[in-house]
Protein backbone atom coordinates (compact mmCIF):
# COMPACT_ATOMS: atom_id res chain seq x y z
CA UNK A 1 0.00 0.00 0.00
CA UNK A 2 1.09 3.54 -0.73
CA UNK A 3 -0.01 6.93 0.51
CA UNK A 4 -0.19 9.70 -2.07
CA UNK A 5 0.05 13.22 -0.72
CA UNK A 6 -0.68 15.90 -3.30
CA UNK A 7 -0.51 19.65 -2.80
CA UNK A 8 -2.63 21.43 -5.40
CA UNK A 9 -4.22 24.74 -6.32
CA UNK A 10 -7.46 25.15 -4.36
CA UNK A 11 -9.74 25.67 -7.37
CA UNK A 12 -8.61 22.34 -8.89
CA UNK A 13 -10.00 20.19 -6.08
CA UNK A 14 -13.41 19.38 -7.63
CA UNK A 15 -11.92 18.39 -10.97
CA UNK A 16 -9.32 16.12 -9.36
CA UNK A 17 -11.85 14.52 -7.01
CA UNK A 18 -14.20 13.70 -9.90
CA UNK A 19 -11.39 12.18 -11.97
CA UNK A 20 -10.28 10.01 -9.05
CA UNK A 21 -13.81 8.81 -8.36
CA UNK A 22 -14.01 7.83 -12.04
CA UNK A 23 -10.97 5.55 -11.74
CA UNK A 24 -12.41 3.86 -8.67
CA UNK A 25 -10.98 5.75 -5.70
CA UNK A 26 -13.67 5.89 -3.04
CA UNK A 27 -12.09 7.84 -0.21
CA UNK A 28 -9.69 10.67 0.47
CA UNK A 29 -8.74 13.21 3.14
CA UNK A 30 -8.52 16.89 2.24
CA UNK A 31 -6.84 19.65 4.26
CA UNK A 32 -6.76 23.38 3.61
CA UNK A 33 -3.14 24.43 4.00
CA UNK A 34 -0.90 27.46 3.40
CA UNK A 35 2.68 27.57 2.26
CA UNK A 36 5.15 28.83 -0.27
CA UNK A 37 7.44 27.44 -2.95
CA UNK A 38 8.82 28.88 -6.13
CA UNK A 39 5.51 30.61 -6.95
CA UNK A 40 6.14 33.20 -4.17
CA UNK A 41 3.37 35.38 -2.73
CA UNK A 42 1.60 38.62 -3.56
CA UNK A 43 1.17 42.03 -1.95
CA UNK A 44 -1.96 43.47 -0.38
CA UNK A 45 -2.48 47.09 0.64
CA UNK A 46 -4.55 48.44 3.52
CA UNK A 47 -4.46 52.25 3.58
CA UNK A 48 -0.80 53.01 4.21
CA UNK A 49 0.22 49.42 4.94
CA UNK A 50 1.69 47.40 2.09
CA UNK A 51 1.64 43.79 3.19
CA UNK A 52 3.66 41.00 1.56
CA UNK A 53 1.64 37.78 1.79
CA UNK A 54 4.15 34.97 1.52
CA UNK A 55 1.90 32.03 2.45
CA UNK A 56 -0.53 31.11 -0.31
CA UNK A 57 -3.60 28.94 0.20
CA UNK A 58 -3.33 25.39 -1.17
CA UNK A 59 -5.18 22.12 -0.70
CA UNK A 60 -3.51 18.93 0.46
CA UNK A 61 -5.09 15.62 -0.63
CA UNK A 62 -4.15 12.38 1.10
CA UNK A 63 -5.11 9.05 -0.48
CA UNK A 64 -4.01 5.54 0.48
CA UNK A 65 -4.22 3.00 -2.38
CA UNK A 66 -3.15 -0.50 -3.39
CA UNK A 67 0.15 -0.62 -5.26
CA UNK A 68 -1.50 -1.51 -8.56
CA UNK A 69 -3.74 1.58 -8.50
CA UNK A 70 -0.84 3.94 -7.76
CA UNK A 71 0.15 4.75 -11.36
CA UNK A 72 -3.43 5.54 -12.40
CA UNK A 73 -3.97 7.88 -9.47
CA UNK A 74 -0.72 9.78 -10.05
CA UNK A 75 -1.51 10.11 -13.73
CA UNK A 76 -4.98 11.46 -13.00
CA UNK A 77 -3.70 13.99 -10.46
CA UNK A 78 -0.95 15.26 -12.75
CA UNK A 79 -3.38 15.56 -15.66
CA UNK A 80 -5.99 17.52 -13.76
CA UNK A 81 -3.82 19.61 -11.41
CA UNK A 82 -2.06 21.31 -14.32
CA UNK A 83 -2.98 24.86 -15.24
CA UNK A 84 -3.88 24.60 -18.97
CA UNK A 85 -2.08 21.82 -20.79
CA UNK A 86 1.43 23.15 -20.20
CA UNK A 87 1.19 23.68 -16.45
CA UNK A 88 2.45 26.69 -14.51
CA UNK A 89 4.59 27.51 -11.49
CA UNK A 90 2.48 26.87 -8.39
CA UNK A 91 0.58 23.84 -9.71
CA UNK A 92 1.80 21.77 -6.77
CA UNK A 93 3.67 18.60 -5.86
CA UNK A 94 3.02 14.90 -5.25
CA UNK A 95 4.71 12.85 -2.52
CA UNK A 96 4.50 9.06 -2.14
CA UNK A 97 4.98 7.10 1.08
CA UNK A 98 5.00 3.44 1.99
CA UNK A 99 2.16 2.40 4.27
CA UNK A 100 2.69 -0.38 6.81
CA UNK A 101 -0.90 -1.30 7.49
CA UNK A 102 -4.48 -0.04 7.41
CA UNK A 103 -7.21 -0.99 9.89
CA UNK A 104 -10.95 -0.38 9.60
CA UNK A 105 -12.07 0.71 13.04
CA UNK A 106 -15.63 -0.65 12.80
CA UNK A 107 -14.73 -4.24 11.91
CA UNK A 108 -11.04 -4.51 12.76
CA UNK A 109 -10.24 -5.67 9.15
CA UNK A 110 -6.62 -5.10 8.16
CA UNK A 111 -4.67 -4.48 4.94
CA UNK A 112 -6.06 -3.42 1.58
CA UNK A 113 -9.59 -4.67 2.37
CA UNK A 114 -9.72 -1.92 4.99
CA UNK A 115 -9.18 0.83 2.42
CA UNK B 1 11.92 7.90 48.57
CA UNK B 2 12.62 11.04 46.53
CA UNK B 3 9.34 10.55 44.76
CA UNK B 4 7.52 10.64 48.10
CA UNK B 5 9.23 13.88 49.07
CA UNK B 6 8.41 15.30 45.67
CA UNK B 7 4.76 14.38 45.91
CA UNK B 8 4.64 15.88 49.40
CA UNK B 9 6.09 19.11 48.01
CA UNK B 10 3.62 19.08 45.14
CA UNK B 11 0.71 18.65 47.47
CA UNK B 12 1.91 21.63 49.53
CA UNK B 13 2.14 23.75 46.40
CA UNK B 14 -1.25 22.55 45.20
CA UNK B 15 -2.78 23.34 48.59
CA UNK B 16 -1.24 26.80 48.45
CA UNK B 17 -2.72 27.43 44.99
CA UNK B 18 -6.09 26.19 46.20
CA UNK B 19 -5.96 28.54 49.19
CA UNK B 20 -4.96 31.43 46.98
CA UNK B 21 -7.85 30.74 44.65
CA UNK B 22 -10.22 30.67 47.63
CA UNK B 23 -8.79 33.95 48.84
CA UNK B 24 -9.21 35.47 45.34
CA UNK B 25 -12.79 34.28 45.15
CA UNK B 26 -13.47 35.76 48.58
CA UNK B 27 -11.91 39.06 47.52
CA UNK B 28 -14.03 39.09 44.39
CA UNK B 29 -17.22 38.50 46.33
CA UNK B 30 -16.18 41.29 48.69
CA UNK B 31 -15.57 43.65 45.74
CA UNK B 32 -18.92 42.80 44.16
CA UNK B 33 -20.81 43.40 47.38
CA UNK B 34 -19.05 46.75 47.96
CA UNK B 35 -19.80 47.80 44.39
CA UNK B 36 -23.44 46.80 44.70
CA UNK B 37 -23.95 48.61 47.97
CA UNK B 38 -22.28 51.79 46.65
CA UNK B 39 -24.54 51.61 43.61
CA UNK B 40 -27.66 51.18 45.72
CA UNK B 41 -26.70 54.11 47.96
CA UNK B 42 -25.99 56.25 44.88
CA UNK B 43 -29.39 55.38 43.41
CA UNK B 44 -31.11 56.22 46.72
CA UNK B 45 -29.37 59.61 46.97
CA UNK B 46 -30.05 60.19 43.31
CA UNK B 47 -33.74 59.47 43.60
CA UNK B 48 -34.01 61.96 46.48
CA UNK B 49 -32.54 64.61 44.17
CA UNK B 50 -34.73 63.47 41.36
CA UNK B 51 -37.92 63.69 43.35
CA UNK B 52 -36.97 67.20 44.48
CA UNK B 53 -36.98 68.62 41.01
CA UNK B 54 -36.89 67.08 37.56
CA UNK B 55 -38.35 68.13 34.31
CA UNK B 56 -41.15 65.63 34.71
CA UNK B 57 -42.53 67.57 37.66
CA UNK B 58 -41.78 71.15 36.63
CA UNK B 59 -43.46 72.95 33.75
CA UNK B 60 -44.86 70.82 30.97
CA UNK B 61 -45.97 73.72 28.83
CA UNK B 62 -46.22 72.36 25.29
CA UNK B 63 -47.41 75.50 23.52
CA UNK B 64 -44.31 76.06 21.33
CA UNK B 65 -43.73 72.43 20.49
CA UNK B 66 -44.06 71.29 16.90
CA UNK B 67 -45.03 67.65 16.51
CA UNK B 68 -43.31 67.37 13.14
CA UNK B 69 -40.01 68.70 14.52
CA UNK B 70 -40.30 66.43 17.53
CA UNK B 71 -40.79 63.31 15.41
CA UNK B 72 -37.89 64.33 13.17
CA UNK B 73 -35.60 64.83 16.15
CA UNK B 74 -36.59 61.55 17.78
CA UNK B 75 -35.63 59.74 14.57
CA UNK B 76 -32.41 61.75 14.27
CA UNK B 77 -31.45 60.82 17.84
CA UNK B 78 -32.04 57.16 17.05
CA UNK B 79 -29.85 57.44 13.95
CA UNK B 80 -27.02 59.07 15.89
CA UNK B 81 -27.27 56.41 18.59
CA UNK B 82 -26.69 53.81 15.85
CA UNK B 83 -23.34 55.38 15.02
CA UNK B 84 -21.58 54.19 18.18
CA UNK B 85 -22.27 50.45 17.64
CA UNK B 86 -21.53 51.06 13.94
CA UNK B 87 -18.14 52.41 14.93
CA UNK B 88 -17.59 49.30 17.06
CA UNK B 89 -18.07 47.17 13.91
CA UNK B 90 -16.06 49.55 11.73
CA UNK B 91 -13.07 49.43 14.06
CA UNK B 92 -13.66 45.79 15.05
CA UNK B 93 -13.14 44.62 11.47
CA UNK B 94 -9.90 46.54 11.10
CA UNK B 95 -8.02 44.99 14.03
CA UNK B 96 -6.55 41.51 14.23
CA UNK B 97 -9.03 38.85 15.26
CA UNK B 98 -7.58 38.42 18.75
CA UNK B 99 -8.61 42.02 19.53
CA UNK B 100 -12.03 42.32 17.90
CA UNK B 101 -14.10 42.02 21.08
CA UNK B 102 -11.77 44.31 23.02
CA UNK B 103 -12.20 46.93 20.31
CA UNK B 104 -15.97 46.52 20.13
CA UNK B 105 -16.19 46.74 23.92
CA UNK B 106 -14.41 50.10 24.00
CA UNK B 107 -17.12 51.71 21.87
CA UNK B 108 -19.87 49.71 23.54
CA UNK B 109 -18.79 50.76 27.03
CA UNK B 110 -18.93 54.41 25.97
CA UNK B 111 -22.68 54.03 25.33
CA UNK B 112 -23.17 52.92 28.92
CA UNK B 113 -20.84 55.24 30.80
CA UNK B 114 -21.35 58.44 28.84
CA UNK B 115 -25.16 58.13 28.88
CA UNK B 116 -25.16 58.06 32.67
CA UNK B 117 -22.57 60.84 33.00
CA UNK B 118 -24.55 62.97 30.56
CA UNK B 119 -27.60 62.53 32.80
CA UNK B 120 -25.66 63.13 36.05
CA UNK B 121 -23.72 66.29 35.12
CA UNK B 122 -22.49 66.19 31.49
CA UNK B 123 -25.46 68.00 29.98
CA UNK B 124 -25.26 70.61 32.70
CA UNK B 125 -21.53 71.28 32.13
CA UNK B 126 -22.08 71.58 28.37
CA UNK B 127 -25.40 73.39 28.14
CA UNK B 128 -25.93 74.89 31.61
CA UNK B 129 -25.73 78.62 32.29
CA UNK B 130 -22.46 80.12 31.08
CA UNK B 131 -19.53 80.49 33.49
CA UNK B 132 -16.73 82.75 32.18
CA UNK B 133 -17.45 81.65 28.56
CA UNK B 134 -15.68 78.37 29.37
CA UNK B 135 -18.11 75.91 30.90
CA UNK B 136 -21.73 75.41 31.94
CA UNK B 137 -22.93 75.67 35.52
CA UNK B 138 -24.73 73.06 37.62
CA UNK B 139 -28.30 74.16 36.74
CA UNK B 140 -29.16 70.96 34.87
CA UNK B 141 -27.54 68.41 37.18
CA UNK B 142 -29.48 65.12 37.09
CA UNK B 143 -31.96 66.70 34.69
CA UNK B 144 -32.97 69.28 37.25
CA UNK B 145 -34.74 72.08 35.33
CA UNK B 146 -34.62 70.08 32.09
CA UNK B 147 -38.28 70.17 31.18
CA UNK B 148 -40.55 68.75 28.54
CA UNK B 149 -41.30 72.32 27.45
CA UNK B 150 -39.61 73.60 24.33
CA UNK B 151 -35.96 74.69 24.22
CA UNK B 152 -35.13 78.36 23.99
CA UNK B 153 -35.84 79.58 20.47
CA UNK B 154 -36.78 76.09 19.32
CA UNK B 155 -39.78 73.87 18.83
CA UNK B 156 -38.74 70.59 20.43
CA UNK B 157 -38.89 69.52 24.10
CA UNK B 158 -35.69 70.21 26.02
CA UNK B 159 -35.47 66.56 27.08
CA UNK B 160 -35.33 65.61 23.41
CA UNK B 161 -32.47 68.05 22.86
CA UNK B 162 -30.80 66.49 25.92
CA UNK B 163 -31.02 62.97 24.48
CA UNK B 164 -29.95 64.09 20.98
CA UNK B 165 -26.83 65.68 22.45
CA UNK B 166 -26.23 62.60 24.61
CA UNK B 167 -25.76 60.49 21.47
CA UNK B 168 -23.04 62.87 20.24
CA UNK B 169 -21.28 62.62 23.58
CA UNK B 170 -21.33 58.80 23.41
CA UNK B 171 -19.85 58.75 19.91
CA UNK B 172 -16.94 61.16 20.42
CA UNK B 173 -14.79 59.21 22.91
CA UNK B 174 -15.54 56.01 20.97
CA UNK B 175 -13.90 57.64 17.91
CA UNK B 176 -10.62 58.01 19.82
CA UNK B 177 -10.42 54.27 20.54
CA UNK B 178 -9.23 53.63 16.97
CA UNK B 179 -5.94 55.36 17.74
CA UNK B 180 -5.03 53.12 20.65
CA UNK B 181 -6.57 49.92 19.32
CA UNK B 182 -5.09 46.61 20.46
CA UNK B 183 -3.19 47.92 23.53
CA UNK B 184 -5.31 49.90 26.06
CA UNK B 185 -6.05 48.28 29.42
CA UNK B 186 -9.84 48.08 29.75
CA UNK B 187 -10.04 49.09 33.44
CA UNK B 188 -7.94 52.17 32.80
CA UNK B 189 -9.96 52.92 29.67
CA UNK B 190 -13.11 53.29 31.75
CA UNK B 191 -11.38 55.85 33.98
CA UNK B 192 -9.98 57.65 30.92
CA UNK B 193 -13.47 57.73 29.41
CA UNK B 194 -14.99 59.39 32.48
CA UNK B 195 -12.22 61.99 32.76
CA UNK B 196 -12.20 62.75 29.02
CA UNK B 197 -15.92 63.31 28.70
CA UNK B 198 -15.91 65.50 31.81
CA UNK B 199 -12.86 67.66 31.18
CA UNK B 200 -12.55 67.76 27.38
CA UNK B 201 -15.89 67.05 25.71
CA UNK B 202 -18.20 69.02 28.01
CA UNK B 203 -16.14 72.25 27.93
CA UNK B 204 -15.68 72.01 24.14
CA UNK B 205 -19.39 71.42 23.54
CA UNK B 206 -20.06 74.43 25.75
CA UNK B 207 -17.61 76.62 23.81
CA UNK B 208 -19.27 75.85 20.50
CA UNK B 209 -22.94 75.15 21.22
CA UNK B 210 -23.59 76.06 24.86
CA UNK B 211 -22.91 79.79 24.56
CA UNK B 212 -19.15 79.70 25.21
CA UNK B 213 -16.44 81.83 23.64
CA UNK B 214 -16.26 80.18 20.20
CA UNK B 215 -19.92 80.84 19.52
CA UNK B 216 -19.33 84.44 20.69
CA UNK B 217 -16.43 85.13 18.30
CA UNK B 218 -18.62 83.82 15.49
CA UNK B 219 -17.00 80.42 14.85
CA UNK B 220 -19.34 78.09 12.96
CA UNK B 221 -19.68 74.36 13.54
CA UNK B 222 -22.97 73.02 12.24
CA UNK B 223 -22.88 69.42 13.42
CA UNK B 224 -19.71 68.84 15.38
CA UNK B 225 -16.56 69.20 13.29
CA UNK B 226 -14.79 70.89 16.20
CA UNK B 227 -16.46 69.21 19.11
CA UNK B 228 -16.56 65.68 17.72
CA UNK B 229 -13.95 65.21 15.02
CA UNK B 230 -11.18 67.69 15.77
CA UNK B 231 -11.46 66.88 19.47
CA UNK B 232 -11.21 63.13 18.92
CA UNK B 233 -8.42 63.53 16.34
CA UNK B 234 -6.29 65.71 18.62
CA UNK B 235 -6.98 63.40 21.58
CA UNK B 236 -5.96 60.46 19.38
CA UNK B 237 -2.56 62.04 18.76
CA UNK B 238 -2.06 62.46 22.50
CA UNK B 239 -3.01 58.80 23.04
CA UNK B 240 -0.52 57.59 20.42
CA UNK B 241 2.27 59.58 22.04
CA UNK B 242 1.47 58.44 25.59
CA UNK B 243 0.83 54.78 24.77
CA UNK B 244 3.55 54.10 22.24
CA UNK B 245 3.31 51.80 19.25
CA UNK B 246 1.88 48.32 19.22
CA UNK B 247 4.33 45.52 19.83
CA UNK B 248 5.80 44.55 16.47
CA UNK B 249 4.50 47.69 14.69
CA UNK B 250 6.18 48.06 11.29
CA UNK B 251 7.94 44.71 11.78
CA UNK B 252 4.96 42.37 11.60
CA UNK B 253 1.99 42.33 9.26
CA UNK B 254 -1.12 43.69 10.95
CA UNK B 255 -3.82 43.39 8.30
CA UNK B 256 -7.52 44.00 9.08
CA UNK B 257 -9.12 40.66 9.98
CA UNK B 258 -12.61 41.21 8.52
CA UNK B 259 -13.27 44.04 6.10
CA UNK B 260 -16.87 42.99 5.51
CA UNK B 261 -17.53 43.77 9.20
CA UNK B 262 -15.87 47.14 8.62
CA UNK B 263 -18.13 47.72 5.62
CA UNK B 264 -21.29 47.01 7.63
CA UNK B 265 -20.01 49.44 10.24
CA UNK B 266 -19.29 52.15 7.70
CA UNK B 267 -22.70 51.85 6.05
CA UNK B 268 -24.43 52.28 9.42
CA UNK B 269 -22.17 55.25 10.12
CA UNK B 270 -23.20 56.81 6.81
CA UNK B 271 -26.89 56.28 7.54
CA UNK B 272 -26.41 57.57 11.08
CA UNK B 273 -24.66 60.64 9.74
CA UNK B 274 -27.93 61.89 8.23
CA UNK B 275 -29.35 62.07 11.74
CA UNK B 276 -26.11 63.62 12.93
CA UNK B 277 -25.99 66.38 10.30
CA UNK B 278 -29.56 67.13 9.33
CA UNK B 279 -30.70 66.54 12.91
CA UNK B 280 -28.39 69.37 13.92
CA UNK B 281 -30.89 71.72 12.29
CA UNK B 282 -33.07 70.84 15.33
CA UNK B 283 -36.20 71.04 13.19
CA UNK B 284 -37.77 69.35 10.17
CA UNK B 285 -36.98 72.44 8.14
CA UNK B 286 -35.45 73.40 4.80
CA UNK B 287 -32.16 73.72 6.65
CA UNK B 288 -32.34 70.03 7.56
CA UNK B 289 -32.83 69.18 3.90
CA UNK B 290 -29.85 71.33 2.90
CA UNK B 291 -27.71 69.49 5.43
CA UNK B 292 -29.04 66.14 4.19
CA UNK B 293 -28.18 66.87 0.56
CA UNK B 294 -24.76 68.29 1.44
CA UNK B 295 -23.94 65.26 3.60
CA UNK B 296 -24.64 62.82 0.79
CA UNK B 297 -22.69 64.88 -1.75
CA UNK B 298 -19.73 65.36 0.58
CA UNK B 299 -19.55 61.64 1.33
CA UNK B 300 -19.81 60.67 -2.34
CA UNK B 301 -17.14 63.20 -3.35
CA UNK B 302 -14.84 61.95 -0.59
CA UNK B 303 -15.30 58.35 -1.73
CA UNK B 304 -14.42 59.20 -5.33
CA UNK B 305 -11.53 61.48 -4.37
CA UNK B 306 -9.90 58.78 -2.24
CA UNK B 307 -10.23 55.92 -4.70
CA UNK B 308 -9.19 58.20 -7.58
CA UNK B 309 -6.03 59.28 -5.79
CA UNK B 310 -5.40 55.69 -4.76
CA UNK B 311 -5.75 54.50 -8.36
CA UNK B 312 -3.26 57.09 -9.58
CA UNK B 313 -0.86 56.27 -6.74
CA UNK B 314 -1.05 52.48 -6.56
CA UNK B 315 -2.88 51.40 -9.68
CA UNK B 316 -5.61 49.62 -7.71
CA UNK B 317 -8.78 50.70 -5.95
CA UNK B 318 -9.42 49.17 -2.52
CA UNK B 319 -12.64 48.78 -0.54
CA UNK B 320 -10.94 49.96 2.64
CA UNK B 321 -9.76 52.99 0.68
CA UNK B 322 -13.29 53.72 -0.52
CA UNK B 323 -14.57 53.42 3.03
CA UNK B 324 -11.85 55.73 4.32
CA UNK B 325 -12.65 58.31 1.66
CA UNK B 326 -16.36 58.20 2.46
CA UNK B 327 -15.59 58.73 6.13
CA UNK B 328 -13.19 61.59 5.32
CA UNK B 329 -15.86 63.25 3.16
CA UNK B 330 -18.47 62.88 5.91
CA UNK B 331 -16.09 64.31 8.51
CA UNK B 332 -15.20 67.22 6.23
CA UNK B 333 -18.80 68.16 5.47
CA UNK B 334 -19.93 67.92 9.11
CA UNK B 335 -19.11 71.49 10.23
CA UNK B 336 -20.12 72.93 6.86
CA UNK B 337 -23.30 71.07 5.91
CA UNK B 338 -25.74 73.73 7.14
CA UNK B 339 -23.87 76.70 5.68
CA UNK B 340 -22.69 75.80 2.16
CA UNK B 341 -24.14 75.15 -1.28
CA UNK B 342 -24.21 71.65 -2.81
CA UNK B 343 -21.36 72.53 -5.21
CA UNK B 344 -19.21 73.64 -2.29
CA UNK B 345 -20.04 70.34 -0.54
CA UNK B 346 -18.60 68.40 -3.43
CA UNK B 347 -15.47 70.55 -3.40
CA UNK B 348 -15.13 70.08 0.37
CA UNK B 349 -15.57 66.31 -0.01
CA UNK B 350 -12.91 66.10 -2.72
CA UNK B 351 -10.38 68.24 -0.85
CA UNK B 352 -10.87 66.39 2.47
CA UNK B 353 -10.73 62.98 0.78
CA UNK B 354 -7.45 63.83 -0.93
CA UNK B 355 -5.81 65.46 2.09
CA UNK B 356 -6.74 62.49 4.28
CA UNK B 357 -5.36 60.09 1.68
CA UNK B 358 -2.04 61.89 1.64
CA UNK B 359 -1.81 62.01 5.43
CA UNK B 360 -2.73 58.39 6.09
CA UNK B 361 -0.42 57.22 3.31
CA UNK B 362 2.58 59.13 4.54
CA UNK B 363 2.01 58.66 8.25
CA UNK B 364 4.97 56.26 8.14
CA UNK B 365 7.26 59.29 8.27
CA UNK B 366 5.94 60.15 11.72
CA UNK B 367 6.88 57.95 14.64
CA UNK B 368 3.41 57.42 16.09
CA UNK B 369 1.22 54.34 15.63
CA UNK B 370 -2.24 55.72 14.86
CA UNK B 371 -3.59 52.20 14.43
CA UNK B 372 -6.90 52.89 12.67
CA UNK B 373 -6.11 56.39 11.37
CA UNK B 374 -8.15 58.56 13.73
CA UNK B 375 -5.70 61.45 13.34
CA UNK B 376 -5.44 60.88 9.60
CA UNK B 377 -9.19 60.90 9.01
CA UNK B 378 -11.08 62.51 11.91
CA UNK B 379 -8.34 64.95 12.92
CA UNK B 380 -7.21 65.98 9.46
CA UNK B 381 -10.70 65.78 7.95
CA UNK B 382 -12.12 67.80 10.84
CA UNK B 383 -9.49 70.53 10.55
CA UNK B 384 -9.89 70.69 6.76
CA UNK B 385 -13.70 70.82 7.09
CA UNK B 386 -13.58 73.55 9.70
CA UNK B 387 -11.25 75.75 7.65
CA UNK B 388 -13.18 75.07 4.43
CA UNK B 389 -16.36 76.16 6.24
CA UNK B 390 -14.60 79.49 6.73
CA UNK B 391 -14.04 79.62 2.98
CA UNK B 392 -17.31 78.33 1.51
CA UNK B 393 -20.01 79.33 4.02
CA UNK B 394 -22.62 81.73 2.71
CA UNK B 395 -25.64 83.51 4.13
CA UNK B 396 -27.53 82.61 0.96
CA UNK B 397 -27.87 79.09 2.36
CA UNK B 398 -28.36 79.90 6.03
CA UNK B 399 -29.08 83.40 7.24
CA UNK B 400 -27.91 82.41 10.72
CA UNK B 401 -24.46 81.60 9.28
CA UNK B 402 -21.91 84.01 7.86
CA UNK B 403 -20.05 84.68 4.63
CA UNK B 404 -16.74 82.90 4.13
CA UNK B 405 -13.57 83.92 2.34
CA UNK B 406 -14.99 82.91 -1.04
CA UNK B 407 -17.92 85.29 -0.51
CA UNK B 408 -15.66 88.19 0.39
CA UNK B 409 -15.52 88.18 4.17
CA UNK B 410 -12.44 87.55 6.28
CA UNK B 411 -14.16 87.59 9.66
CA UNK B 412 -15.57 84.06 9.60
CA UNK B 413 -12.33 82.64 8.19
CA UNK B 414 -10.35 84.14 11.07
CA UNK B 415 -12.87 82.84 13.61
CA UNK B 416 -12.62 79.36 12.08
CA UNK B 417 -8.81 79.36 12.22
CA UNK B 418 -8.75 80.57 15.83
CA UNK B 419 -11.41 78.12 17.01
CA UNK B 420 -9.75 75.21 15.16
CA UNK B 421 -6.32 75.92 16.65
CA UNK B 422 -7.80 76.43 20.12
CA UNK B 423 -9.77 73.16 19.96
CA UNK B 424 -6.76 71.19 18.75
CA UNK B 425 -4.49 72.57 21.47
CA UNK B 426 -7.09 72.16 24.21
CA UNK B 427 -8.00 68.59 23.29
CA UNK B 428 -4.36 67.59 22.72
CA UNK B 429 -2.84 68.93 25.93
CA UNK B 430 -5.92 68.13 28.00
CA UNK B 431 -5.81 64.50 26.84
CA UNK B 432 -2.08 64.27 27.55
CA UNK B 433 -2.74 65.39 31.11
CA UNK B 434 -5.70 63.03 31.53
CA UNK B 435 -3.67 60.08 30.27
CA UNK B 436 -0.82 61.01 32.61
CA UNK B 437 -3.19 61.06 35.58
CA UNK B 438 -4.94 57.85 34.50
CA UNK B 439 -1.59 56.15 34.14
CA UNK B 440 -0.65 57.14 37.71
CA UNK B 441 -3.85 55.62 39.07
CA UNK B 442 -3.97 52.54 36.84
CA UNK B 443 -1.48 51.66 34.06
CA UNK B 444 -2.96 52.56 30.67
CA UNK B 445 -1.17 49.92 28.64
CA UNK B 446 -1.60 46.17 28.84
CA UNK B 447 1.45 44.04 29.66
CA UNK B 448 3.53 42.64 26.83
CA UNK B 449 2.12 39.17 27.43
CA UNK B 450 -1.49 40.41 27.48
CA UNK B 451 -0.89 42.29 24.24
CA UNK B 452 0.47 39.15 22.62
CA UNK B 453 -2.52 37.16 23.88
CA UNK B 454 -4.91 39.78 22.52
CA UNK B 455 -7.42 41.97 24.34
CA UNK B 456 -10.29 39.50 23.92
CA UNK B 457 -8.75 36.88 26.17
CA UNK B 458 -6.58 39.07 28.41
CA UNK B 459 -9.12 41.84 29.13
CA UNK B 460 -12.47 40.14 28.74
CA UNK B 461 -11.87 36.40 28.97
CA UNK B 462 -13.83 35.60 25.82
CA UNK B 463 -13.18 34.67 22.22
CA UNK B 464 -14.97 36.07 19.17
CA UNK B 465 -14.51 33.23 16.72
CA UNK B 466 -14.45 29.56 17.55
CA UNK B 467 -13.76 27.77 14.31
CA UNK B 468 -13.82 24.20 15.60
CA UNK B 469 -16.63 22.49 17.54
Amino acid sequence: MKKIEAIIKPYKIEEIKNSLVEIGIHGMTVTYVEGFGSQGGHTESYRSAEIAVSFLPKIKIEIVVDNEKLENVIEAIIKHAKTDSDGAIGDGKIFIYNIENAIRIRTGEEGSVAL
Amino acid sequence: MTQKIKSAETSVVLKKIKDENKEKKYQRIKKVSIFTSVLIIAILIGSIFAIKGTGFISSNDASNISNADTVFMIISSILVMLMTPALALFYGGMVRKKNVLGTIMQSFAALGIVSIIWFLYGYSLAFGGDVANLIGNFDFIMQKNVSLASIEGGTIPEQLFFIFQMMFACLTPALITGAFAERFKFKSYLLFLILWITFIYCPLAHWVWGGGWISKIGGLDFAGGLVVHIASGAAALACCIMLGSRKGYKKENMPPHNLTLTFIGLMFLWVGWFGFNSGSALSASTLAITAFVNTQLGAAAGLLAWIGTEYLHRGKVTVLGGMSGTLAGLVGITPACGFVTPVSSIIIGIITGMICYVLTTFKGFFKYDDSLDVIGIHGTGGIAGSILTGIFATVLVNSDGANGLFYGSLELFNAQIISTIASVLFAFFGTLLILYITNKISPIRVSEFEEMQGLDISQHGENAYRLQI
